[in-house]
């Protein structure tokens, strides 16, 4: 332990050597500020030097916090976009236009927030209590979460209803309000997901701390924000992959993604994921909350509707081109996008530039991991006359993302007597209940001669008299 | 017959479990050891933490409080803690500022629309249990930034008067921890009868319906 220590201490005073040495070298303006504050930082800012205070007097000279936290460059400007359907301010939407490979920066990832409150909980007064139907209802504290034997695994969350038909509506609700701001309609549209690594603790060893008793099927989790978010899951899927989050890529959780502690069930739709995970109850039954029926649910034609259906299936969006962005001219340009599913692994993403009449295999971005984002690019070499270029994935179960049509027919399939794909699209299309699921269909973008992109899925089922705008 | 270990897949046929109660006995044992915690950490939570009522109330009532409310009573308090956002009579029409924007303000009719593309969604039209809205009244309303201080009285009373307000209990009927199990949703029987992780696939998973509309690839 000891020789750990002064190997540690040694490092350091190495480190500060050769910052030393490394800002001797750089001609900074004021290169007596920056060598006064290198110790400074070191020590974790409890050192004898004071944190100076005349840094960031020229452009290019460092402040203190591109140097405690770092920053972006001032020339990258994309932010998330507010909720096209919620009130003006609330920014909560990835700009997905402007992500890059599979790791979606904390700072871009989507929020949902239950209602105008946001948590701010001290770590060192939360705790995650596990009772129920279990032999040892216990109580963790965050220190004690951490000392559990932890994994880091890299996985998608999404809204339930992202790229929904209702969205469309709103977005052009707002158009019409102008109300544009810097929305985009990819952002508007999907950008209810993300990628993030997220560290954390596998819920099945915490259900062997506490034993799990017999008969328990079903567990209840609940978040200690102030609408106190519950969910039910299935026991056999809490045994499966999930776990209890306190990191996100590399840090800890962002305030707004469930600091300190969320649940985390990879696969699956985003509103099982409680955050500020307070609680979780062991019983024998789905415990019907209100989360899981208004808002999770999908009615059907015939009045019946379908519950639990947590699973998303594959689903790939490209994300260049896509609406925000406009080719300068004819000419090759890559064209790249993501893919994910509930189940496995991406296998194979097809990308069609011709409106679906041709297929090319697309590049996956290796190594392609289970349940996560996986990115796709495929070079393209643009003619400038006006084409309709869309993706489409299969997963390791030979499952292939399905087309509107291909949607709409098997969901009248569903119900007796069978309804028409043709009636049956129209329905799915424009109800105002029926979209609050994953919406997995193959989502096309129209490439105009002017180079802008559109939206070549959505606006092909308007106008209907179910669809005032 | 079934291992009961909840985790376990395996069948064995009736006329050969008798063969296997040796090794069973053995897995027993195991299973018992392996329910022992490894860790220790973490402390016993105490009776008033796990109070029943401070947390989430499922469709069978269990952990609902003593406590009762009447329709008379839910009145007042409906007026003055909830109409601002579902109206003075549940019909809602206020717009409801969550980060996504959805609004459930609307409480009351809406029965029979499910089926059409304009369906209503309301505690009348959709929800299947009535102990549904009392828990969600009880853990979330009223929302941020109003304080919540609703009393189990307090929430049996608005779940009564929503309930009256849809027609479904009289305005005079008491609603307590077991008559409000009693009231029978006009959607009880809207969903399908077992969410379908109860009955997972051949390969173990739970499936969503649509997903079985994706095609196989082609080879």
């Amino acid at each position: 332990m000891n020789s750990k220590m002064s190997d540690r201490r040694g490092f350091l005073k190495g480190s500060a050597a050769l910052a030393g040495l490394a800002v001797g070298s750089i001609p900074f303006a004021n290169g007596k500020a920056l060598a006064s504050v290198t110790p400074a930082l070191i020590n974790g800012g409890n050192g004898a030097a004071p944190l100076p205070t005349n840094l960031g007097v020229t452009p290019d000279e460092p402040t203190i916090q591109d140097l405690l936290y770092g920053g972006r460059s001032k020339y990258e400007t994309s932010v998330r976009s507010h909720s096209v359907n919620g009130p003006t301010g609330t920014r909560n939407l990835t700009p997905l236009q402007d992500t890059i490979g599979v790791i979606t920066p904390s700072s871009f990832h989507f929020l949902v927030l239950r209602d105008q409150h946001l948590p701010n909980i001290n770590p060192r007064e939360h705790t995650l209590m596990i009772y129920g139907m279990v032999d040892r209802p216990t109580v963790f504290t965050m220190e004690e979460i951490k000392r559990l034997p932890s994994v880091s695994r890299v996985h998608w969350l999404e809204c339930t209803g992202n790229s929904g038909m209702m969205h469309y509506r709103a977005y052009l609700q707002n158009l019409k309000a102008g109300r544009k701001d810097d929305m985009t309609l990819i952002q508007a549209m999907h950008g209810r997901t993300s990628c993030s690594e997220w560290t954390g603790v596998p819920l099945s060893l915490l259900l062997k701390e506490v034993g799990v008793q017999k008969g328990a099927s079903w567990l209840v989790s609940e978040g200690n924000d102030l609408s106190r978010h519950a969910k039910s899951m299935p026991l056999a899927k809490a045994m499966d992959d999930v776990f209890v989050a306190y990191g996100q890529n590399g840090e800890a959780l962002r305030r707004e993604q469930g600091y300190p502690l969320r649940m985390l069930v990879p696969g699956s739709q985003g509103v099982n994921n409680v955050k500020y995970l307070k609680s979780i109850k062991l019983v024998d039954k789905p415990y019907y909350i209100q989360s899981e029926i208004s808002g999770y649910t999908n009615p059907k034609p015939n009045g019946q509707a379908s519950w639990y259906e947590t699973q998303q299936g594959p689903k790939s969006l490209i994300t260049f081109p896509s609406d925000p962005h406009k080719l300068p001219g004819p000419g090759l340009y890559e064209i790249s996008g993501i893919a994910w599913c509930g189940r496995g692994k991406i296998a194979r993403v097809e990308v069609s530039t011709d409106n679906g009449r041709t297929w090319k295999d697309a590049n996956l971005q290796q190594p392609v991991m289970t349940k996560a984002w996986t990115r796709f690019r495929l070079g393209w070499n643009w003619d400038g006359t006006e084409t309709v270029i869309m993706s489409r994935c299969t997963d390791e179960s030979g499952a292939v993302q399905p087309t509107m049509m291909e949607l709409a027919r098997f969901w009248g399939d569903q119900v007796e007597p069978h309804i028409p794909a043709s009636e049956i699209e129209h329905w799915w299309a424009n109800s105002s209940i029926a979209q609050e699921f994953l919406n997995p269909q193959i989502l096309p973008w129209r490439v105009k001669p002017d180079g802008s992109i559109h939206d070549a899925l959505y606006n092909t089922l308007l106008p209907n008299p179910y669809f005032p705008v | 017959m079934r291992c009961t270990t909840p985790y376990c897949r395996i069948r064995i046929s009736r006329s050969k479990s008798y063969f296997l109660l040796p090794v069973m006995a053995l897995l027993a044992c195991g299973t018992a050891m392996a329910q022992l915690p490894t860790y220790k950490v973490g402390r016993p939570a105490t009776e008033a933490e796990m109070r029943p009522w401070d947390a989430v109330v499922g469709s069978d009532g269990k952990e609902l409080p003593p406590g009762s409310g009447s329709a008379k009573e839910g009145a007042a308090l409906f007026a003055a803690q909830c109409s601002f956002c579902h109206g003075k009579d549940g019909q809602g029409g206020v717009i409801v500022p969550t980060s996504f924007g959805f609004t459930y303000s609307r409480l009351v009719g809406g029965v029979g629309t499910i089926n059409s593309p304009t369906g209503i969604k309301t505690v009348g039209s959709y929800m299947p249990y009535a102990t549904t809205i009392w828990d969600f009244i009880n853990r979330a309303m009223p929302p941020f930034p109003l304080e919540k201080n609703l009393t189990p009285d307090n929430v049996y009373a608005a779940v009564a008067f929503i309930l009256y307000k849809n027609g479904i209990i009289k305005e005079t009927d008491v609603m307590d921890k077991n008559s409000l199990l009693e009231v029978q949703m006009p959607n009880r029987h809207g969903f399908y009868p077992d969410p379908p992780q109860e009955k997972p696939g051949k390969d173990g998973y739970w499936l969503p319906r649509w997903e079985l509309a994706a095609k196989p690839a082609a080879k």
